[in-house]
């Protein structure tokens, strides 16, 4: 059987699973985004509790392995009395790992912004939450997207774990491919060109972008 | 503990003045910067701080703009404290919202402009206005575009400011600190930051302050001939505290102190 005749034959599960894959990718990108700006700000606040309280999160959750915290979220926790759907188990799992991640990049990016930008906004008599949503958090964002480009490539590649808990993504479709064929080499080297597509094609590129939008909007284009 | 009941809630009487430093002490762990700093500003006057590196003349504007907390005494700002409060009948340091009220009195611009880079110039100004002061946009606008034109940079009011020279910028800084309507305008070395070559524009901007409006102005700066032009008042500091002070004749012309001619010898050597 000629690799293209592979393909024909096996598109349709592809298809499917690059399609979960793309669900998984979304829904857990916008948690960690979520969870970073939350837990990045909480990191910076002036309460020791609030503080504490992100880093304790950011602590269990960059410090442990993701596969094991996937399968606490799906197999353990229902032991007390939360059972999440694998679905949901799965990508709240991919965000809650690198919304860990992302929040010390939230953190970092709002540190880099100069002294003098925190003090103009003072002597202005804005309060704290405009003048961190208007003037500092619009240039920490610019500050820190080529790292938040570099944790998305993560994050979609992160995501090839749910396979194991059976989410019907693109690398469990190829996992049942290779079960059904034999045929290794393609089963995983078309589910390998497929992710690289995705990241190289579809991600980056749309980061660059965002980049130079925000670069343009701040008038260091 | 200082015994806050010597300070009075309020100034009163026939000269209050606009600034009253009573008493002011900052320092920095072991290392005291000011020391029981007695200083008034009247309503309209401009007052230039010089003195040596480390003397302390920057702290004095940045305690005014509350970006530093004092240790000691009281600021009062047009009779009323700034740094403090009344709570039962005595002066405790003040709260983070009485703060963002009584600074709203006082303008700053500082040595590095610190415009925000992601708003244009007319965009700078407005930015107080609207967020802080609740103004519709459209008079907003008004007042932001009417200053711009006073400092001559109304024809690059959509320019962010990376697209602007430093004397550019900070001739907006300006702009942006008089849209808050202050009563107290302070300058901490905004000339230092500069290419000689546009040094003259901003200073003409302040020059142009001073003749036509009844600001009361602290400056500080190291640029000598500007501020025995147009200062109504030279204040020395030396080690924390006035070694002299003077009208801009008299202690340019003739200082009285030691370190005072030290120090005007020294900086004319370098010129």
């Amino acid at each position: 059987m000629s690799y293209w005749e592979f393909l024909a034959q096996n598109a349709p599960r592809y298809l499917d699973g690059t399609l979960v894959t793309i669900a998984q990718f979304f829904l857990s990108a916008t948690l960690a985004i979520l969870l970073a700006l939350t837990a990045g700000l909480m990191k910076l606040s002036r309460n020791v509790a609030v503080r504490w309280t992100a880093g304790i999160y950011i602590e269990i959750f960059r410090g442990t392995s993701l596969l094991i915290q996937l399968y606490w979220i799906f197999f353990v926790l229902p032991l007390f009395g939360l059972t999440l759907d694998k679905f949901y188990a799965g990508f709240v799992a991919v965000g809650l790992n690198l919304g860990a991640y992302g929040a010390e990049l939230v953190r970092g990016g709002i540190q880099s912004v100069p002294k003098g930008q925190w003090e103009a906004a003072y002597a202005i008599s804005m309060s704290p939450a405009k003048r961190m949503y208007r003037i500092i958090l619009p240039q920490a964002l610019l500050n820190m997207l080529p790292p938040w480009g570099n944790l998305m490539i993560e994050l979609l590649k992160a995501t090839a774990l749910v396979s194991l808990i059976s989410v019907t993504d693109l690398m469990f479709e190829a996992k049942q491919i290779n079960g059904s064929t034999f045929l290794s080499a393609q089963a995983f080297g078309t589910a390998l060109i497929i992710y690289y597509i995705f990241a190289r094609l579809i991600v980056t590129p749309f980061m660059r972008w965002l980049e130079r939008v925000m670069a343009r909007k701040l008038g260091r284009a | 503990m200082e015994d806050m009941s010597q300070y009075p809630l309020e100034l009163t009487g026939p000269d209050v003045p606009m600034v009253r430093f009573m008493n002011v002490t900052k320092s920095y762990g072991a290392l005291t910067v000011l020391d029981s700093l007695d200083l008034d500003v009247s309503e309209g006057e401009m007052v230039t701080v010089i003195g040596p590196s480390g003397s302390g003349k920057t702290t004095v504007l940045r305690m005014l703009m509350t970006l530093e907390t004092i240790n000691g005494g009281v600021i009062y700002v047009d009779g009323k404290p700034l740094t403090h409060m009344e709570k039962n009948g005595v002066l405790v340091p003040a709260g983070p919202k009485y703060l963002r009220l009584a600074r709203s009195s006082i303008g700053m611009c500082f040595q590095h402009f610190n415009l925000f880079p992601h708003m244009t110039a007319l965009q700078n100004c407005m930015e107080g206005p609207m967020q802080v002061l609740g103004l519709p946009k459209a008079e907003a606008r008004e007042r932001s575009e009417e200053l711009l034109s006073m400092v001559g940079m109304i024809d690059k009011k959509d320019q962010h400011p990376s697209r602007l020279s430093g004397g550019q910028q900070q001739r907006v800084a300006i702009a942006r600190a008089l849209a808050m309507r202050p009563k107290v305008m302070l300058f901490d070395e905004v000339t230092s930051a500069l290419d000689p070559e546009v040094i003259g524009e901003v200073t003409g901007v302040i020059r142009n302050l001073v003749a036509e409006h009844n600001l009361t102005m602290l400056m500080v700066t190291h640029q000598m001939g500007f501020a025995r032009d147009i200062s109504d008042r030279v204040c020395f500091f030396y080690q924390g505290k006035i070694e002299e002070q003077g009208a801009p004749e008299s202690l340019f012309g003739n200082p009285q102190r030691e370190r005072t001619q030290q120090f005007l010898s020294a900086v004319k050597a370098a010129d």
